[in-house]
């Protein structure tokens, strides 16, 4: 099980500092430790790259803010971020909403809550997103959709594959239907891009649940799954309201929907970059043809 | 002037004409059809084949059931990955046989349980939005009642979807809302008209194309307008080339959220 502490901002000076030296990690020489949030074994870090942000005592996964991941999982210099300003919409006048989006906004560093772009990972051309654990749990918005639906559309016009990191809480309350229509929205934009031929690889990490579990994040040709994730319609809470019943250990972790036949692969994140690699070569390799 | 939250009464009231209502009324012959072919039959949802002014349709349709048994049989309208996939098998049926399909939607969401996850509710939604967008006959929704978040997308992504004028159709229930914004269940007739849910809301916001009035309760007298809609608005469908018309249906959903909005 993971700790309440990984649902939190993960305390390292690597955060503040990609804005300002994003190419530039040596910056970060001389930080102080930081405690594992599992096992408190103190940490570099410096080293957190290196360690693909896994704990190399008790083996928790860290979260990674959706810039972090997308700079660990890309090739140097190869991201071109789209679409990086869009901003949300208060649509409903919904009450509080604006100050839930700034404070959001301010916590994470960034406008919305999933970053898109092109780029390569290892040395294969993909078109990526990648969610925001940080900015509202990954909740959909119509700007999330949006963007997601946008990075579709370009990868089916520049016929390139697409690999898709999704973490959420499920859909953006405060944007009420504008927020349930991006799963209709998403799961046409993916339609398209697999009636051209084209792959899709879906990574489901901690957590992946409501809207996005019911749309694009099971639409995957292939679908990974990190270790222990927690991946459902329904969030536990809300089943045992419903059943009144206790929900047995590991439930709806990424190793239970392995063993229902739900999800291809579960990756540990040491093999991801090798793993997309591959299946990006084997699947430029079949269209070349 | 209604209150949101009195439509979300309105919509729920015991007694209000559910789904099985609509088939026999505003249909002829219905031969309802069971089964996933995969696991099991989900009473929660009533599909078939009928006659629309003549015409064969497929109707999907999501049915909370009228008296107590009735109701727990159909596990009050809140469906399992079962229901969806037998709505999909039909709807795939209907593609085959160029049978228009026709759904009605009316619950309070997909079925949150053990057995549901198990077997895959959230794939079980999303293949059936996949589908939806790309399925080559027109496709019309109405919400009847309720329309409880993705379990009532589930069935919702089509050509025309309209909503009789005490429908509700939201992203979470308002007591849902309520509970996670305020912390507080009871304040649910404020959420309800936080997040617009109703059918003059939707309307309004172009995400519903026809709010079909509830003639004072008289619903025989809706059932005989939403026959003769559903015959002229599927003639209309029914000129679309099928990219045209699976282009159209794609543009309607991809505008919601985005830079025209």
């Amino acid at each position: 099980m993971f700790s309440k502490e990984l649902f939190k901002k993960p305390n390292n000076r690597l955060e503040g500092e990609q804005e300002s030296a994003p190419d530039n990690p040596a910056e970060t020489e001389g930080a102080p430790a930081f405690p594992c949030p599992d096992c408190q074994t103190p940490l570099d870090p410096d080293s957190l790259y290196d360690l693909d942000f896994v704990c190399p005592n008790c083996g928790a996964l860290f979260q990674m803010s959706a810039r972090e991941r997308v700079r660990w999982l890309t090739d140097a210099d190869s991201f071109q971020e789209m679409d990086a300003d869009r901003a949300p919409v208060d649509w409903l006048q919904f009450p509080e909403y604006a100050g839930k989006l700034e404070k959001a906004q301010r916590d994470s560093g960034e406008p919305e809550g999933v970053i898109t772009g092109l780029g390569a990972i290892g040395g294969e051309p993909c078109a990526l997103f990648v969610m925001n654990p940080q900015f509202i749990m990954g909740s959909m918005g119509a700007v999330v959709g949006e963007k997601i639906t946008r990075l579709f559309e370009t990868a089916t016009e520049r016929r390139l594959p697409v690999v898709g990191y999704t973490v959420s809480g499920g859909a953006r309350i405060q944007e009420g239907m504008y927020s349930l229509m991006q799963m209709a929205k998403t799961s046409g934009a993916v339609l398209r891009h697999s009636e051209a031929g084209l792959l899709y690889t879906a990574v489901l990490t901690h957590p992946t649940t409501g809207g996005v579990v019911a749309s694009f994040a099971m639409e995957g040709d292939v679908i990974l799954a990190e270790p222990k994730a927690l991946i459902g319609f329904a969030g536990p809470r809300v089943i045992e309201q419903t059943m009144r019943q206790k929900l047995p250990e590991g439930f709806q972790r990424s190793e239970f929907l392995l063993e229902k036949g739900f999800i291809d692969r579960i990756v540990p994140r040491a093999n991801q970059k090798s793993e997309l690699t591959q299946l990006l070569r084997m699947h430029r390799e079949v269209t070349d043809r | 002037m209604t209150t949101a939250y009195e439509r979300v009464q309105a919509a729920r009231q015991k007694g209000r004409p559910t789904a099985v209502y609509y088939i026999q009324h505003v249909f002829t012959d219905f031969l309802e059809m069971h089964g996933d072919r995969r696991f099991a039959d989900d009473h929660a949802i009533v599909a078939g084949l009928a006659y629309l002014k003549g015409q064969p349709v497929t109707v999907i349709a999501i049915e909370k059931g009228q008296q107590t048994e009735d109701k727990i049989r159909r596990n009050f309208g809140s469906a399992h990955p079962e229901g969806y996939r037998k709505a999909l098998r039909l709807m795939k049926q209907a593609e085959k046989f160029h049978r228009p399909v026709v759904c009605l939607i009316d619950t309070a969401g997909a079925f949150c349980g053990i057995g549901a996850e198990e077997r895959g509710q959230g794939l079980a939604i999303a293949e059936n939005l996949m589908a939806m967008m790309g399925l080559a006959v027109p496709i019309i929704s109405i919400l009847i009642g309720e329309g409880g978040s993705g379990g009532a997308l589930a069935l919702g992504v089509a050509d025309r979807v309209w909503m009789l004028e005490n429908a509700v159709y939201s992203v979470i229930s308002p007591e849902g809302a309520a509970s996670i914004v305020w912390k507080d269940a009871g304040k649910a007739a404020d959420a309800s008209a936080a997040l617009h849910i109703t059918a003059q809301d939707l309307y309004g916001f172009e995400m519903v194309e026809r709010v079909i009035p509830e003639q004072n309760g008289d619903f025989e007298k809706v059932c005989v307008e939403l026959r003769e809609a559903l015959a002229s608005e599927l003639k209309t469908l029914k000129s679309l080339t099928v990219e045209e018309l699976t282009q159209q249906r794609y543009l309607k959903f991809r505008r919601i959220g985005g830079d025209e909005q």
